[in-house]
């Protein structure tokens, strides 16, 4: 069986501007129509990886191969890949309509004006803005602008649509709606999308597959659930969802527990059987959050962690209050040992 | 926006009798100026259209439509003017363009104050030296006379060309800034989007570089072929009496042969063609490129 060809991939690229290394000794495959996310907290060589693919920069050494073909020092205007701005950088003197053609009336042979005018239409539809042809970017909101963009970048069929944290500048709500909108998009176009955020939320909830990267390096590749399970080193776990670091067996290791995997009870007697760990402790802060309820716990033993209970748990016993003196504890599937980096 | 506050309305209210009052006193000397330097001239000229010659120069009162009638005898100036100021407005921003383009994009940030100040330096000497300089450099013992140690028969000064040299030299550091301004607020990441949809960088230069950078470019043009219209020292030293403008028919009437009533008509026609050319030019630019509102975003 072939395993999917990928459609980017970067061969040991590094990027360095002066001194400092902004992508180092990089391997990333992009598989063909894949959801894939590069993670990363700003200054992580993420955004200058996409800049890479986009052609926008070149490497320092390594080389960048597009669909197997080696497009390393290629100009970024003759790469089949597009990209979506982290503030769309719609052009302000063209309509929504020409803008969305723009790279379609590059091409040579440029296609016939009819031809133009379909594949606009149906792109302002896939992303719903159908009707907005003949309105200029800045009468339309945020969100819109966004679909703009996509559809702008979508008309081409690009090999890979690369996503440069589309999402960030809009509001919360908005967001969620574009995540479920996106991935929908994807699906439906079926082209590779490579998104670059910061946000673990938005890459863990879109992407079939993420990519953590901390100065320069890949940490950990692998679908949500994997980075979310076993994540490879504290930096990950931390990254990657909410988590308690405890002191490790040894200086190099730690031990990680999931808020959520933590079960609290009125008191030790209350907890089930079956626990690993199991501690008195005392309520120092609660936050109601809905379907259930964070609460900041402290032990004589281990400091204070955090415990993520659902609702259900706290049916019987109903909600703690802060002072109170109640017990937590976790099965040993719930810990992890993981490297102190 | 900041006004909408509640807090800040009740403020606004109390006291709005007397920003009125400070707007009137800081309007007021603009005004005046406007009022009685340009207005009442204005209509002066008007008055003075219609009039006649006195018989010792001057101005007396009639009304006679002759003095438009005889605009035809100063053909010669409403043509050059009407030819070179144009000619020499577009290869004013022909040469400014590259270089407004070179100082907001390729210069590195640490030279740009340099060398639009070196841009600017030649205000810094009267004009009517560096006119002087033009007319040694394109006269007889300038470039021309060099030329001729080589075989070559060029005359320069006193023809169109020296006059769209001075004009080009001489206007460059007003064209210059309004076009390095608007090119400097351009949006680089317009740029990479462009490249990113496959526009090679001549065709991203040519869709969006410059009509992003239009209004620039009207507003440099604007203030040179104003200014080229009026001018009569450019064409009294580097035409030499030849290539002769406007502004020198007018000193010629109203300083020499004093037949003020024919000047005041020449300048109305001036004037009346001025007014007309910008409203046509500035509907054109407004209508291509919508900047006003495109720069907002």
């Amino acid at each position: 069986m072939n395993a999917p060809p990928n459609v980017i991939e970067f061969r040991k690229v590094t990027k360095r501007f002066g001194d400092v290394a902004a992508v180092a000794d990089n391997d990333l495959a992009v598989k063909a129509g894949e959801f894939l996310s590069i993670l990363g907290p700003s200054g992580c060589g993420k955004t200058t990886s996409l800049r890479m693919m986009a052609g926008f920069e070149q490497p320092t050494e390594g080389e960048v191969f597009i669909r197997g073909e080696n497009v390393t020092g290629v100009p970024a205007y003759r790469r089949p890949v597009n990209m979506v701005f982290q503030h769309y950088a719609l052009f302000p003197h063209l309509s929504v309509a020409d803008n969305v053609s723009y790279g379609l009336r590059q091409r040579n042979p440029k296609p016939s004006k009819a031809q133009i005018d379909r594949a606009v239409d149906e792109a302002l539809a896939m992303v719903r803005l159908s009707g907005y042809g003949k309105r200029r970017s800045y009468e339309l909101s945020g969100g819109q602008q966004q679909r703009v963009a996509l559809a702008r970048a979508l008309i081409n069929r690009p090999a890979v649509l690369l996503l440069d944290e589309p999402l960030a500048a809009l509001d919360r709500k908005l967001r969620r709606d574009m995540q479920i909108e996106l991935q929908n998009l994807q699906r439906d176009v079926g082209i590779t999308f490579l998104l670059v955020t910061h946000d673990q939320e938005e890459a863990l909830s879109m992407s079939d597959r993420v990519c953590v990267m901390r100065e320069g390096r890949i940490v950990q590749t692998g679908s949500p659930r994997e980075l979310y399970d076993q994540p490879v080193n504290r930096y990950v776990a931390d990254f990657v969802g909410k988590t308690n670091f405890f002191a490790g067996p040894s200086q190099a290791e730690v031990l990680s527990v999931r808020p959520e995997q933590i079960e609290i009870a009125a008191s030790l007697t209350h907890l089930p059987e079956g626990l690993a760990a199991r501690l008195p402790v005392k309520v120092l802060n609660r936050i109601f959050l809905g379907e259930h309820t964070e609460y900041v716990v402290a032990s004589e033993q281990l400091g204070a962690f955090m415990v993520m209970a659902p609702r259900k748990s706290e049916r019987d016993a109903g909600i703690y209050d802060i002072g109170d003196m109640i017990a937590a504890g976790w099965r040993a599937e719930a810990e992890r040992i993981l490297p102190n980096n | 926006m900041r006004g909408s506050r509640p807090g800040m309305m009740n403020l606004s209210m109390a006291s709005t009798s007397r920003p009125k009052l400070v707007t009137t006193l800081l309007l007021l000397p603009a005004g005046l100026f406007f009022v009685f330097l340009l207005l009442v001239p204005l209509a002066v000229v008007l008055i003075f259209s219609f009039g006649e010659r006195a018989p010792a120069g001057g101005y007396m009162p009639a009304f006679t439509l002759q003095n438009y009638m005889d605009l035809p005898a100063r053909g010669k100036a409403f043509f050059n003017t009407l030819t070179l100021a144009p000619l020499g407005t577009l290869l004013t921003a022909l040469f400014a363009f590259p270089m407004a383009y070179f100082l907001a994009v390729k210069v590195s940030p640490k030279w740009r104050v340099t060398l639009l100040i070196l841009v600017m330096a030649p205000f810094w000497t009267s004009q009517l030296l560096r006119y002087y300089a033009w007319m040694m450099i394109l006269g007889n013992k300038g470039i021309p006379g060099w030329l001729a140690m080589v075989g070559l028969d060029v005359r320069i000064i006193n023809t169109p060309w020296a006059v769209l040299i001075g004009a080009v030299y001489g206007f460059l550091p007003l064209m210059v800034p309004p076009i390095y301004v608007s090119l400097e607020k351009l949006d680089k990441r317009l740029l990479e989007a462009s490249a990113d949809l496959g526009a090679t960088p001549a065709r991203t230069f040519w869709q969006v570089t410059l009509p992003l950078a239009l209004p620039g470019v009207a507003t440099g043009s604007m203030l040179v072929f104003i200014l080229l219209m009026g001018d009569y020292i450019l064409p009294q030293f580097l035409g030499g009496g030849k290539v002769f403008f406007i502004g020198n028919a007018l000193v010629d009437l109203f300083l020499q042969s004093r037949n003020w009533p024919f000047g005041a008509a020449v300048s109305v026609a001036l004037v009346a063609i001025m007014f007309v050319t910008i409203y046509v030019y500035m509907r054109f630019v407004l209508s291509k490129t919508d900047t006003r509102r495109a720069a907002l975003v």
